[in-house]
């Protein structure tokens, strides 16, 4: 090894800031290489995958379109992963949150009343919720591991979306299409930057980013997550009780995952249909992780991320480049972060060859 | 042989010498740089500079393999024990080669025969007791036949009878030529056990003595390069009314590696220390939980504070009742390692002491907190931003005390006080509580170390596989008498002990 | 009816092999105290890498290493990561499974519609041609008889070898296993290299006999069931077995209801399996005991040897 790692006595407050953008930088240079090797020019590869998307008013609506449920999701995310908590089924929360939303908005298809829209957040949070509940349900009276019991429940979920849109709540005049009806104008979240698509669902994430972000830093409870999250037992001795914790974040996460499908049925799609979410619940584990668990980095990861979605698509117009390379920049910019992380604990000491002292090798 | 780590310099320039059938005494507080040392004996660690001579050749010891080769062998502090294997299992992770089992196991038994180890080879380790698991080291040492066995604080696990065993063996060993080095800092058991001592202080040599010509006096003053006052003990005291009343505490055990605990009885007065002694798993742990309401029971009247019954509830109403608790493990279950002095003072300060508003944390006032424990019990630390696990065990720990005794606790439960503290702190923390007990607080110790309990306690209990003695008060009971108390034997069979064997009663 | 039973059961072998593969890989792994949350990812890698092999070469042994192999070098971006940069096992495990779906479907977005013939089957002569057993059991493709050949030697490897017994002691205790000289890093490393080529295996699997052909996300989960079916089996390779050939029954039946025709929407028999996976999980994990005897104590600790 051409170097070690040593063990910083406290981790560096540098790092902890210093490391995203190492990793940003490094994904980069591989997302060249990468081009490189698809055969695409890399200039023009990425000013298309992260130029191009915003250089419009339009873009920039659509960036916060894209980023309103990775940040809604990432950051309730990064509260549980924080508390040690593996919410990892929140594409499932999501879905239910759609199912229970889109419920609402679908009964009361006919009625026009300012009342139908404030309904369907409660709907959509309180079903995340309950999608949420069960995995707490499980891990605090079973034991049973929350991430292999979240993540069945999203496959689940998914079904459970297509068995309605497949029967149900089919379009009566939708030509046999497995879709809802479209949404009325009182279930449809309105927009608030008039020509184009940014609707109230981006302020919704904003607070919810400045609520989560008052809680986690001056509030008790926010102390009590990081305790338990890092120390379970130390968190005992006090008297925090871990399994309220579970409840807690796998709750929060729930109801902020459905209010997200709740949001992206009722924003940008405007009616259930079987595939509501390009895996947002999935990523949002990248947003919160590219976001150091932290409320207001998760508002960049989360921005980021989107640019990404964004960028995958634009790439794939101009450049007739596959979609799916958007997933695995994603993917690169968390190990890469990973990998980068370690310079928050450790530090890296090189070893010359010549100075190391003499290990000899006379006696083998 | 020198070995730098960042911030210290843990060995400087440092010689030993052994020779055939000695025993040989490291001698040297805390952090002194023992243990560094005979890791790089042993090939665990690789020294920054100095070179071993064995059998006056030059070798380099790259790793534990090749110290076992050469003879080396080493029974560590901290066992290198696999919980859920049987011993048989344990033994053959720990030689060099396969041999098949009937052999080997035919082995173990010769061996733990000849030398007086009693084992079954087929029981796992997590049903073993600590001095069963640290039978299955030496017997795994002696097995490869060493020519130099390193022991590094054997007996801070055993109780006097089970020491007196091993020294028997070691004994026996040294007259077959085996050197020994032996680490310690119990001065007693140096001198009734080595020839020879080298005592180390802040990395360095202090001298080299032949241990029959020193008194464990002057052996402590080498040690400690000062002389220390014993924490002491005011002639005539006075107790108050019950402060801490346990009784019929019962708890199941929760899982295989766990002791439950049998019908404990207690009473502790206010000004009062009571201590109780232990060999490590005995059930030291589910007591410290049990009392703190970590571990919640389901009669209320299981155990009482200032008459007040409260075993059905959690640690917070616990502590709004005047109970206060420090458990053994300092990072992890004391303080959140990787988190500020502040917020690790307002971890369990934040009810008593009213340092929230609304839910919200008032940040002047736990600072000011912060600032005074480290004022009150000298802590050396990086400021009150630095996190927990920066600061040296002692330091730490008169952090945790001092977080603990400021809130000015009516009972305040401790266990391992000065496990792995130096002396210096180990004073500061035992004056400390002394002086929360003269301030009418009802105080329970739990130590393994029964130096620390015959000092600072007025009365003494032992516990042993869940259960409690009867608690005699100090000046009344010999170390001897403990030792049997520790081993699960009642008070008045103290007489026809010396003729049986203890091992028949530790289970 | 009795062609059926025999079909039905023959399909049940096919959905079980691929969930053998990857629980043992991932169990080997476990045993040594690495939790990989990405076995979804490297099923999903060797699938791809597979199923192109054998169409661009034709060979399907081949194919069968080339998946071997992809899965391998997958997990060993995550062995890197969490035993070279001291990363969390579980954050890196998920980033595996997130990278290895968009890779999956990067490198096969031309394979997408094209069909494959499936592997050979090896009749065993004689033993095939015996009556109502000898088509269910000894006339399968190599790798169907391959699961049974790494389900009894991984048994036997825990069991009755020296390098068993080290790679459990890792598992149970690394500092321990690191103060006695043993290499705690290498033998992860090595542990985790198998664990994604039986995952690797596992999808060329998928991808070569159980539906040969690629499609994006055609693990569907899997990989996850096999994280599920290591605990339900207590780190124990028959009951791995057991287990594998449970959940290609609860796939099987499901997709046999549908077809004939059984009055319950497709959608909630394609619940069952994911349901199946939970009240498993849930009775096995509710005895603490159990859990905390059988599984490796030092799972999804993280390792620094000078620490």
């Amino acid at each position: 090894m051409l170097f070690s790692l040593v063990k910083r006595a406290e981790y560096s407050r540098t790092m902890v800031y210093v490391s995203p953008l190492i990793a940003l930088v490094l994904t980069l240079i591989s997302g060249i290489i990468m081009f490189q090797v698809m055969g695409a020019d890399p200039a023009k590869a990425l000013y298309a995958f992260f130029a191009e998307p915003i250089s419009t008013k339009y873009g920039w609506a659509e960036l916060g379109v894209k980023a309103t449920p990775l940040i809604l999701i990432g950051v309730a995310l990064s509260v549980g992963f924080r508390a040690g908590v593996w919410n990892i089924g929140a594409e499932g929360q999501l879905t239910l949150g759609a199912i229970c939303g889109g419920g609402v908005a679908l009964w009361f298809y006919q009625v026009d009343s300012a009342f139908v829209l404030p309904l369907m957040i409660i709907a959509g949070a309180l079903g995340g919720m309950l999608w949420a509940a069960i995995p707490a349900f499980l891990k605090t009276r079973f034991n049973a591991n929350e991430i292999l019991t979240s993540l069945m429940l999203s496959y689940v979920a998914i079904l459970l979306l297509s068995l309605l849109v497949h029967g149900p709540w089919r379009d009566p005049d939708g030509f046999n299409f497995p879709e809802s009806r479209i949404f009325s104008n009182s279930a449809t979240l309105p927009v608030i930057w008039p020509g184009t698509r940014l609707h109230l669902g981006w302020l919704i994430t904003v607070a919810a980013v400045i609520t989560v972000w008052v809680i986690m830093s001056k509030t008790i409870i926010g102390f009590q997550v990081n305790v338990i999250g890092q120390a379970p037992q130390a968190g005992r001795h006090a008297g925090f009780s871990v399994k309220r914790m579970i409840w807690f974040s796998l709750l929060l996460g729930g109801a902020m995952a459905g209010l997200a499908g709740m949001i992206e049925v009722s924003g940008p799609i405007g009616q259930l249909s079987p595939s509501i979410s390009p895996g947002y619940g999935f990523t949002a584990i990248i947003v919160a992780f590219v976001g150091r668990l932290h409320p207001v980095g998760v508002l960049f990861a989360g921005l980021v991320i989107a640019l990404s979605y964004l960028g995958g698509e634009s790439a794939q117009i101009t450049m007739n480049l596959p979609l799916a390379v958007t997933g695995v920049f994603q993917g690169m910019l968390l190990f890469f972060l990973l990998a980068c992380d370690v310079l928050v604990a450790y530090r890296l000491k090189f070893d010359s060859p010549f100075t190391s002292p003499a290990r000899g090798r006379q006696h083998v | 042989m020198t070995k730098s780590f960042p911030g210290v310099k843990a060995n400087d320039d440092v010689d030993l010498r052994l020779n055939a059938g000695e025993i040989h005494a490291l001698l040297g507080e805390n952090g002194a740089g023992k243990s560094t040392l005979v890791k790089m004996i042993y090939g665990i660690l690789k020294p920054d500079s100095g070179q071993v001579f064995w059998h006056g050749e030059p070798i380099n010891i790259h790793n534990p393999a090749a110290a076992r080769n050469l003879g080396i062998t080493m029974v560590f502090q901290h066992f290198s024990l696999f919980d859920s294997m049987s011993v048989l299992e344990n033994i053959t992770l720990g030689m060099e080669q396969g041999i098949d089992n009937a052999t080997l196991e035919k082995q173990v038994i010769h061996v733990s025969n000849r030398y007086g180890l009693p084992l079954d080879p087929h029981r796992h380790v997590y049903t073993l007791s600590v001095g069963e698991r640290q039978r299955i080291e030496i017997i795994r040492c002696l097995l490869q036949n060493p020519r130099l066995l390193v022991m590094d604080e054997p007996t801070s696990v055993l109780t006097p009878q089970e020491v007196r065993k091993l020294f028997e063996t070691l004994n026996r060993l040294s007259d077959e030529g085996v050197a020994i080095l032996y680490i310690s800092h119990k001065l007693d058991e140096i001198k009734a056990l080595c020839q020879t001592a080298t005592i180390l202080r802040g990395g360095k040599i202090v001298d080299c003595v032949a241990v029959a010509g020193e008194t464990p006096h002057s052996l402590a003053a080498k040690m400690m390069g000062e002389e220390l006052q014993p924490a002491a003990k005011k002639a005539d005291r006075r107790f108050g009314d019950i402060r801490l009343d346990i009784q019929n505490l019962n708890r199941p055990a929760k899982d295989q590696f766990s002791i439950a605990l049998k019908r404990i009885n207690l009473q502790v007065r206010g000004g009062e220390i009571v201590g109780i002694a232990g060999v490590a798993g005995n059930g030291q742990d589910e007591l410290l939980k049990a009392l703190n309401g970590e571990d919640v029971c389901v009669r209320a009247g299981a155990i009482k504070i200032d008459d007040q019954p409260c075993a059905d509830q959690g640690p917070n109403p616990r502590r709004a009742l005047g109970m206060a608790s420090i458990p053994e493990e300092r990072l992890g279950h004391g303080a959140v390692p990787a988190m500020s002095l502040v917020d690790n003072g307002l971890l369990t300060a934040f009810q008593r002491l009213d340092l929230l508003q609304f839910g919200f944390i008032g940040q002047d006032t736990s600072r000011t907190f912060c600032n005074k424990v480290v004022a009150d019990f000298d802590v050396i630390s990086n400021g009150i931003s630095a996190q927990a696990s920066s600061l040296s065990g002692g330091n730490l720990q008169k952090f945790i005390v001092g977080r603990e005794i400021s809130q000015i606790p009516s009972v305040l439960v401790v266990s391992q006080p000065t496990w792995g503290v130096d002396a210096g702190a180990a004073q500061t923390i035992h004056n400390a509580l002394r002086n929360l007990a003269d301030m009418g607080s009802a105080i329970l110790v739990i130590s393994q170390d029964l130096d620390e309990l015959m000092t600072i306690s007025d009365r003494i209990a032992a516990i042993c596989a869940g259960s409690l003695s009867a608690a005699a008060p100090t000046a009344e009971i010999t170390v001897e008498q403990l030792g049997l108390m520790m081993a699960g034997v009642g008070n008045n069979s103290v007489d026809n002990a010396e003729s049986s064997s203890p091992e028949a009663r530790v289970h | 009816m009795y062609e059926i039973t025999i079909a039905a059961l023959l399909t049940i072998i096919t959905a079980a092999t691929p969930l053998v593969y990857a629980a043992i890989g991932e169990m080997i792994a476990e045993k040594s105290g690495v939790l990989n949350l990405g076995v979804e990812g490297m099923i999903l890698v060797g699938a791809v890498c597979g199923f192109a092999t054998v169409h661009f070469s034709g060979s399907a042994t081949l194919a069968i290493l080339v998946g071997l192999v992809a899965g391998a070098g997958l997990s060993l971006i995550f062995a890197v990561l969490v035993l070279g940069f001291q990363a969390t096992q579980v954050a890196t495990g998920l980033a595996l499974t997130i990278f290895g779906v968009g890779v999956s479907a990067l490198l096969g977005q031309d394979l997408v519609g094209i069909a494959y013939d499936g592997l050979p089957k090896i009749s065993i002569p004689l033993l095939s041609s015996l009556p109502l057993f000898g088509t269910l059991l000894f006339a399968h493709d190599i790798m169907v008889y391959g699961s049974f050949i790494l389900v009894i030697a991984t048994a036997w490897f825990l069991r009755r070898t020296r390098a068993g017994l080290i790679l459990r002691a890792v598992g149970d205790s690394h500092d321990a296993a690191h103060a006695i000289g043993y290499p705690v890093i290498r033998i992860r490393y090595m542990a985790i290299l198998f664990g994604g080529a039986m995952a690797g295996l596992s999808g060329a699997y998928l991808s070569l006999a159980y539906s040969p052909l690629w499609i994006e996300n055609m693990s569907a989960g899997r990989g996850w069931i096999a994280l599920a079916l290591v605990v339900f089996a207590t780190w124990r390779p028959w009951r791995v077995l057991v287990g594998a050939y449970l959940f290609g029954g609860i796939t099987i039946l499901q997709l046999h209801a549908q077809a004939l025709g059984v009055g319950v929407p497709a959608q909630v028999m394609s619940m069952l399996p994911y349901l199946a996976t939970i009240v498993v999980l849930v009775m096995i994990s509710r005895d603490n005991n159990k859990i905390k005897l059988n599984a490796p104590a030092c799972i999804g600790k993280p390792f620094h040897p000078t620490s």
